[in-house]
Parts: C-alpha cells; structure tokens; sequence
C-alpha cells in the first residue's frame, strides 16, 4: 500500500510536471493572449493592399497593443481588402474619425495595425468601420516608382545639357 | 546461381511485409482495447510511472545540454549575420518543433522502449503470458495495454519538459556567457513564435509516442522466448523506434511546415 501510494505520488508529480510545462510552453513563448475572449469590441477597415498583414498581428497606438487583426477577407462589393480588428474592452475612448495604417516593426519585423487617434468628440462602437485607412508598402511598388521617377528626371535634364552646350 | 539470390530476395520482402502486416492488425487492436484499458486506470498510472517519471532524470539532463549546445551553435551561427538577438527564436522553434519532440522519442525508445520489451519478453519466455492465458486473463489487456497507454501519456510530457528545459540550458549559453540581451531574448522568442509551433511539437510527440510504445510492446510480446529472443526484440526495439521516429518526424514536417 504504501509503495503504490508511492507511486502515485510521484507519478502525479510528473504528470504535473508535464503539464506545468505545456501551460508554461503555450504561454509564455508563444504571443497569443488568453482571457481575451469574447472580450472587446470588433472595428472593421478596408485596405488597398494588406502586404503581409496576418491574423493575430496586434493593433497599437502609439506602441501600445490594444487589441489584435481577428481576421482578414476580400471584400468582392469594394474590391479592397477587408480587415476585422478586435479591441480590447478598456480601450473605448478611440475617436471615430481616426485613422489605420498598416506598418511594419523594424526593418525585418513582422506587421501590425497602427491606429492614430483623430479630434472627434464620438468615440467607435461595437461594429464601425474605419474610414481613414493607409495601405501597407509593398517594396516593388515603392522600387518601380523611385525608378520611374528617376527616369522622367533624367529626361529633361539630358535636354537642358544639350541646350546648354549650343 | 543467382536463382537463391532472388528467392533471398522475395523471402526478405515477404518477411517484411509480413512484419508490416503484424504490426497493423496488433496496432489495430490496441486502439479498440484502449477505451477499456483507460478504466482500469490504476495500471496505466503504474506504467506511466515506469516510463515516464523514471525517464525524467535522463531526459532533464539531456534537455539541459542539448539547449546549451544549441545555444552555442546558434550563437556562432547568428552572430555571423549580426542577428544574435534572434537566438530565443531559433533555440525555442528549434527545440520545440524538432529536436524536443524527436530526442526525447530516441531518448525514450532507448530507456523506456528497451525496459518495456525486455520485460514483456521475460515474461513470454517464463510462460507468465501462457499462464494468463490460461488463467483466461488477456494478457493484451491485462499487459499489455497498460504499458502501451502508459508510454503514449508518457511521451508528450516528456517532450514538454525537454523543450521547456532545453529553452533554459539556452538561455543560460546565451545570456549569461554570449551575453546576448535577456530582454531581446524573450520577447523577439514571444513574438515570433505561434501557438501552432507548440501545437505542431505536441502532435509530433504524440505521434513518435505511439510508435515507440507500439514497436515497444509488439517487439516484446512477439519476441522468441529464449535469452537470446528477448535479447533481439530489446535491441530491434532501439532499431525499429529510431528508424521510425526518423522517418516519421520528416514526413509530419513535411505535411505541417
């Protein structure tokens, strides 16, 4: 009896051990919150172009995280990407003319939802949409223009040196 | 002349997939015994002990040097791109989806796959299995079972550990004697890794748990009851549960990266 109890104990020790662990391991490495649930608020926005936008991805003001990107469609009747964010219950007081842009953390970081609060005196609900909304940069696109401005640059000035030499 | 070369040939093919065969139809039969052998918990709880509390020690120790390697290694490595910081990241996406889950699988398969087979084998040579038998006790359920059950909770926990250890074997190579910067370490590791990373490591031990105990038990039960028998179903157990782990982990990679 006493060695089963033994036993026992300390294979209840190990077991909870192991899922000490896994709750330690789910936890604290990994990014993803608890507790937040059906907690908050949803606010949608519809982006030109989400980059590398991804669910999960946090939604800050000003470095803050106040909530996070729930999921991300197409939206077939605007031709935009639609992105539904979910804010956290406390943060109630955005104003509703405010703004959402898609940035990037750090040069090599993944990306998140900035919102930059705007001056009006009603705050979102449950449901609204963004309105001011600033697309992510794609780097092809940003590349392509600098070229192609540097090429309409250089036109004129190739004729101006001509002039300048008759 | 080269006519018994190719009966070897079709005799070796035929084994195996002989082999094969037995292994599906024992496999088969475990999974419809398991919802009964969970009632009879007290068994289970003994094997778990056997497999997996006992394994602790060596699978800490183990977990703690293999995340200081990593630790060294992945310094060298990102300090070559300037990008040390990123050695939380590598060690816990490292340990978590590979090396936990599959170390602790060899690990296993050599302390506690070799000590189920061994005793299974013993028991068959000593006729306590034909003894079962005839005292009309199953000896699959009475056995068995338990010992299977066992390793597969064993396996995951294991794993868990091994990871969760190795993460600090890391940590305390890179912090404390690469100086990389505590803060950065945590929370670049927290921002890049997903809970399905965890969830990926998780089902891979599973798995890999399953299949040691299988070959486990199978190799065991199966064995030829001599000295010698028990001592070839020992050492294929080793064979069997490295090759497979191996096997199996590049093929979950596969399906889930």
């Amino acid at each position: 009896m006493r060695q089963t109890r033994a036993i026992e104990l300390g294979t209840g020790l190990f077991v909870l051990l192991g899922f000490a662990a896994l709750f330690f391991l789910v936890t604290q490495i990994t990014n993803r919150e608890f507790g937040l649930g059906d907690d908050g608020y949803r606010l949608t926005a519809t982006f030109e172009q989400v980059g590398g936008l991804k669910p999960g991805a946090p939604v800050s003001m000003s470095g803050v995280t106040i909530g996070r990107i729930e999921s991300i469609t197409y939206d077939f009747n605007e031709y935009r990407a639609r992105v539904t964010l979910r804010i956290e219950k406390s943060y109630d007081r955005i104003p509703d003319d405010s703004d959402a842009g898609i940035l990037t953390a750090g040069l090599l970081g993944g990306q998140y939802l900035g919102i930059g609060p705007g001056s009006s005196e009603t705050f979102f609900k449950d449901g609204d949409q963004i309105q001011f909304t600033q697309s992510a940069i794609v780097l092809e696109n940003l590349i392509s223009k600098f070229l192609f401005s540097k090429a309409t640059e250089e036109q004129p000035a190739e004729g101006s040196a001509k002039e300048t030499t008759q | 002349m080269a006519v018994p070369v190719v009966r070897d040939l079709v005799e070796s093919v035929r084994e195996t997939l002989r082999a094969l065969g037995a292994y599906a139809i024992f496999a088969v039969r475990l999974a419809r015994e398991t919802p009964r052998a969970l009632w009879r918990f007290g068994l289970v709880v003994e094997q778990v002990h056997n497999t997996g509390a006992l394994s602790l020690v060596i699978i800490m120790l183990s977990g703690l040097f293999v995340g200081m390697v990593l630790g060294l290694q992945g310094f060298d490595l990102l300090e070559r791109f300037g990008s040390e910081e990123s050695l939380g990241t590598a060690a816990a996406l490292g340990l978590l989806k590979e090396l936990g889950p599959v170390i602790t699988a060899l690990l296993f398969a050599g302390r506690a796959g070799t000590a189920l087979a061994s005793e299974l084998g013993l028991m068959r040579a000593t006729d306590q299995l034909a003894a079962m038998e005839m005292m009309a006790v199953d000896p699959v359920r009475r056995v068995v079972m338990p010992r299977f059950l066992g390793g597969v909770i064993s396996m995951p926990l294991l794993a868990a550990i091994f990871s969760l250890i190795g993460l600090y074997g890391a940590q305390l190579v890179g912090v404390q004697l690469m100086g990389v910067d505590t803060g950065q370490f945590w929370s670049q590791m927290r921002g890049a890794v997903e809970f399905g990373d965890v969830m990926e490591g998780v089902l891979k031990s599973v798995v890999f748990g399953v299949a040691c105990s299988l070959v486990a038990v199978f190799e065991g039960y199966h064995s030829v009851p001599t000295a010698e028998g028990v001592g070839r179903a020992t050492t294929r157990t080793v064979v069997i549960s490295s090759v497979s782990v191996l096997l199996l982990d590049y093929m979950l990679t596969a399906v889930m990266l």
